[in-house]
């Protein structure tokens, strides 16, 4: 107990006994003692000047932390649909047999754990499951009882890693064997590039042109919701406020995402770059990087960069030679919670506070981190802007539509041949996509990923494009030889994991939906049971809080907007006024188990 | 013409619900004016004997016999009434849905605090409907029409609910009449 | 007064004034919003989503959302009684209400908004869900239960009481309500006399040996449906 109290008074002294780094603080604590003990709550409370139901309140809340003993050794297998159907069912399997355990479960010496979670960005090299921080893609069944015998003999998992990926994949800092795919740069954002062009000549201008040519170009928010960007930096701007914050949302959880984790890898000086600016615009001596925990093994990368930009005045005090201008980035290292990256979730975490997301009025770019004004932007946004500053906002809003200026990296996965990233102009048709990545066979596209639209044939003639098929970055491919529904089931256990709950809607509205769907999907459903399906998700998505509510029922919604037919397939109503769903076999099941004889009444 | 038929059953309930259908005292006569009960607690019909209008449920279903009744109910009813929080969402016997089944028998026969059983004994004749794994509401088994929550519906309510139905009218309570309690 | 503004509900012109939230021009105008997270004590957040409201064609909670001038609200539409309602059912399907044997019917908030919105049952089925009840501390019992996730001793205990003993732990269909303590109630500092104690709408914070002391009949919504009292300002 004692080494207890020493070691967390040291790590709560490392953040100044901040309140605010409460999830720096738990992260540490749970590192040094492969969870983040009750008996620590207390003490976490009394020297991070908090109470202890706070503490627990943020242990609870992220998926990463856990106040049970966990091994040393934590695998996450990534348990995303894409990842199910490229056989990380089996590889699952495998795991259990090779530690004799089941998921959520620790192996009997208390050295190894087992976990599912929610996609981790590696959907174009699946199945892949972290260990510890360490990625390990493309995984076989026939794989896995070599690398536990591996972690056994020697649990540092950076020893499974046999061949390093491309580019700074290789970079003695990473050292991941996550490959890039880079399937085609578009002009903005993955050709060559003039290595801080963009910020020289924003430091000649003053902040009001650099917005306006932000404005100019049309640049939107390329998370997926679109705001513009250069509209969003001159509120932030004209907001009260000494202290004003630029963020960065580094917290790319949207299923079947990851292009962030690309350009994190071959564009942190472009991120950078972007941040800078960003913060010279506005007014900003503060950034922050939220990055998803997810991607810890580029911490080490990131935190490099940044001290080379540091070394090079380009961050730090008076940026180069600009007076006046000082603007420094720090790391939030997530820990497992898609819902942090709304915006404003995204906040309460960066404040050491759980992750639910807050009232927007007013909004972050009034008062978002520490009741500041701040622009939170995706880390695709800020490689656009740095593009912007360099090329001017003509060049850039001469590619892609009118609404839809410049590129979008779209992230393509699933039953196609060439799964990687796109960089393509806003406008590029889906059908064109789809042939690129090679997918001759498709019955559904997932655009924008569960939070998106699950679109048929009837829609591949669209466009990428605000105004059309809006993404995020996701694209998941399904062949026909998927089923749809298991898919959007699939997306609605996403949900009802993720939903942080603090409103009733998502909270509840998203159990019934899957329990609903699960339903019908069983052939247990009526008519009356797609209805229900609609008019609940239609009150999920009107009444819900947030962004993640509001987009949660999209999968259903979607499918029965595009795919009735196969809903339509499931259902019957026999007219009889007896429910399928109720099984009398299934529901006398236990009790004739325990007594020993069979139903008199009801015979199978 | 012949009256609309009327029959009534007690589930899974305490027989609460229709203990108040006979709190409507002296109206029991112009009940009988206005319909004929079949199958009922009330006239010890021990089975549907024709097609009914109406059939009246109380209580969900805790065992096999229960959806065998409402079945029966369902087949040969117009409209079917779950009457009172038992039938509407289970009630008091739904209390065990989330303590295992085995433990609930354990405590009802071998366990309890007021259980006087030296040998143990679970009794286990066949004619004992086997328990359902949960107490499910009437609506979860079959289509139910009307709802007609309370612990019990008031007199006034069901008398109230009953004439609309027997009239034609749109079964609308007033605000004094939709009690859960 | 300089800060006076006019705003629409439902049609009709009402005064406000800058800094207010809908639900408050509302309640002053004798408009009723229903909701259950909101209190007149307590900041409010938005959690219930019952006063969800249409705000020049947008969906806001009406608790949260300040006025403006000429703005033009939506309350009563068929499409939003429909929502509420579905929120109300959500609510009850997500714990284990038993209104016949628990002290807060008849004083139940939510219980009176499913009378005010006519529900004889929920459209959706009971989770049933597995909770726990909380008697350790000698006057309040915490029965989980009821809790609907309003949040509203979260604040009260923080705002009103200047504790700390409740906040919202877990996440998804499994958060709940933590309280400040080493194990469970009986170990924090609330005490009988908080504003805490009294600001539960359900029969999840109940003080003990006070049960049923108000006769069936005379409990505040066995009579008027609740938002009597704010509908009774102007008429």
């Amino acid at each position: 107990m004692s080494t207890m109290t020493s070691k967390i008074e040291q790590i709560c002294a490392r953040y100044d006994h901040d309140r605010a780094r409460l999830m720096d603080i738990v992260r540490e604590v749970q590192e040094a003692f492969d969870h983040v003990p009750r008996e620590a709550f207390g003490l976490i409370a009394e020297h991070a000047g908090t109470h202890r139901v706070e503490v627990e309140s943020v242990v609870s809340f992220y998926s990463f932390l856990s106040d049970k003993k966990q091994g040393d050794v934590v695998i996450r297998l990534c348990d995303d649909i894409i990842d199910r159907f490229q056989g990380g069912d089996e590889v699952g399997e495998t795991l259990c047999k090779a530690l004799n355990i089941n998921f959520d479960e620790t192996t009997a010496d208390g050295n190894i754990t087992l976990e599912k979670t929610a996609c981790i960005g590696m959907s174009d090299q699946a199945p892949a499951m972290m260990v510890n921080d360490t990625v390990i893609t493309n995984l076989t069944p026939e794989k896995i009882p070599a690398i536990i015998e591996q972690l056994k003999a020697n649990p540092d998992p950076q020893t499974l890693i046999t061949e390093v990926g491309d580019g700074n994949n290789a970079d003695p800092l990473v050292q991941a064997m996550v490959k890039n795919n880079i399937c085609e740069a578009g002009p903005v954002i993955l050709s060559d590039y003039r290595k801080d062009a963009g910020l020289r000549k924003t430091l000649t201008m003053t902040p009001e042109e650099v917005i306006e040519d932000v404005k100019t170009s049309g640049l939107r928010g390329r998370g997926g919701a679109g705001f513009l960007t250069g509209l969003k930096w001159a509120l932030t701007r004209s907001s009260p406020g000494t202290d004003k914050y630029v963020l960065c949302n580094a917290d790319e959880g949207e299923p079947g995402t990851f292009k962030d984790r690309v350009l994190l890898t071959e564009r942190a000086d472009l991120v950078l770059e972007g941040m800078t600016i960003a913060a010279y615009a506005i007014g900003a001596e503060t950034g922050i990087i939220y990055l998803r925990a997810e991607y810890a093994y580029l911490r080490a990368f990131l935190e490099d960069k940044m001290n080379q930009r540091r070394a090079a005045n380009l961050l730090g005090n008076n940026i180069l030679g600009k007076e006046g201008f000082n603007f420094d980035v720090r790391i939030q290292m997530g820990a497992g919670a898609y819902v942090c990256g709304e915006e404003t979730s995204l906040i309460s975490s960066c404040e050491g506070t759980r992750g639910d997301p807050t009232d927007r009025t007013p909004f972050p770019v009034v008062k978002g981190y520490m009741v500041s004004p701040t622009a939170v932007n995706n880390v695709e946004s800020y490689c656009c802007a740095a593009r912007i500053a360099d090329m001017g906002p003509g060049w850039f809003s001469s590619i892609g539509t009118g609404k839809s200026t410049g590129t979008k990296l779209l992230s393509v996965c699933g039953d196609c041949a060439r799964p990687g990233i796109y960089e393509v102009p806003f406008g590029t048709r889906l059908s064109d996509i789809l042939e690129r990545a090679g997918a001759d066979d498709v019955a559904c596209v997932c655009v924008g990923g569960p939070s998106g639209q699950m679109v048929g044939p009837a829609q591949f003639g669209l466009g990428i494009s605000y105004e059309e098929l809006s993404t995020g970055g996701s694209m998941m491919v399904f062949s026909n030889q998927r089923d749809i529904l298991e898919v959007t089931e699939a997306f609605m256990e996403f949900f009802v994991d993720e939903s942080c709950g603090y409103c009733v809607p998502c909270r509840v509205g998203n159990v019934l939906l899957k329990n609903r769907l699960e339903r019908v999907r069983k052939g247990e459903g009526s008519q009356g049971d797609l209805d229900y399906l609609q008019r609940l998700g239609e009150s999920v998505k009107y009444t819900s809080r947030c962004g993640l509510g509001q987009t949660s029922p999209n999968p259903v919604l979607s499918t029965l907007k595009n795919f009735r037919p196969v809903y339509n397939a499931l259902v019957k109503d026999n007219g009889s006024g007896m429910n399928k769903s109720f099984n009398i076999m299934k529901a006398v099941e236990e009790a004739s188990a325990i007594a020993g004889r069979r139903s008199e009444i009801f015979h199978a | 013409m012949s009256k609309p038929r009327v029959a009534s059953t007690s589930l899974a309930g305490c027989f609460g619900c229709h203990m108040s259908l006979l709190d409507i005292d002296d109206r029991i006569l112009q009940l009988i004016e206005l319909v004929d009960f079949d199958r009922s607690p009330i006239d010890d019909i021990k089975h549907i004997s024709q097609r009914c209008a109406i059939g009246l449920i109380e209580g969900g279903c805790c065992n096999e016999e229960n959806v065998h009744v409402l079945h029966e109910f369902r087949k040969n009813c117009d409209i079917l009434i779950s009457f009172g929080d038992c039938a509407t969402m289970g009630g008091i016997p739904a209390m065990r849905n989330n303590i295992p089944l085995e433990e609930c028998i354990n405590e009802a026969y071998r366990d309890g605090p007021t259980v006087y059983n030296p040998q143990g004994i679970t009794p286990q004749d066949p004619e004992i409907p086997l328990l359902l794994d949960k107490v499910y509401p009437a609506h979860e088994v079959v289509k139910i029409d009307y709802f007609l929550p309370g612990c019990p519906p008031s007199a006034d309510t069901l008398w109230a609910a009953l004439t609309a139905l027997l009239t034609n009218q749109p079964v609308e309570l007033p605000y004094e009449l939709l009690k859960y309690d | 007064m300089s800060d006076a503004i006019k705003i629409k509900i439902d049609g009709k012109e009402i005064e406000a004034r800058l800094g207010q939230t809908i639900m408050q021009a509302a309640d002053e105008a004798g408009i009723y919003i229903p909701r259950l997270c909101a209190h007149p004590d307590l900041k409010p957040i938005g959690s219930c989503r019952v006063c969800t409201v249409v705000v020049d064609g947008r969906a806001q909670a009406a608790c949260v959302k300040p006025v403006m001038e000429g703005m033009e609200i939506m309350n009563e539409t068929p499409e939003l009684l429909q929502h509420r309602r579905n929120i109300i059912d959500m609510m009850f399907v997500e714990g284990n209400h038993f209104c016949m044997f628990c002290e807060k019917s008849g004083n139940c908030e939510l219980q009176a908004l499913a009378y005010r919105f006519g529900i004889t049952a929920p459209q959706y089925p009971y989770q049933f869900p597995e909770k726990d009840v909380d008697a350790t501390h000698p006057d309040i019992m915490l029965d989980h239960n009821r809790c609907i996730m309003c949040a509203r001793c979260v604040r009260a205990s923080q705002e009103l009481d200047g504790k700390n003993v409740f906040q919202s732990i877990g996440r998804g269909f499994e958060r709940k309500i933590g309280v400040d303590g080493e194990r469970a109630l009986g170990d924090t500092d609330m005490a009988v006399t908080d504003k805490a104690a009294d600001i539960c709408p359900v029969g999840c914070i109940i003080k003990k040996r006070v049960g049923f002391e108000v006769p069936v009949g005379k409990r505040i919504y066995d009579k008027e449906p609740i938002g009597s009292d704010i509908e009774g300002v102007k008429s």
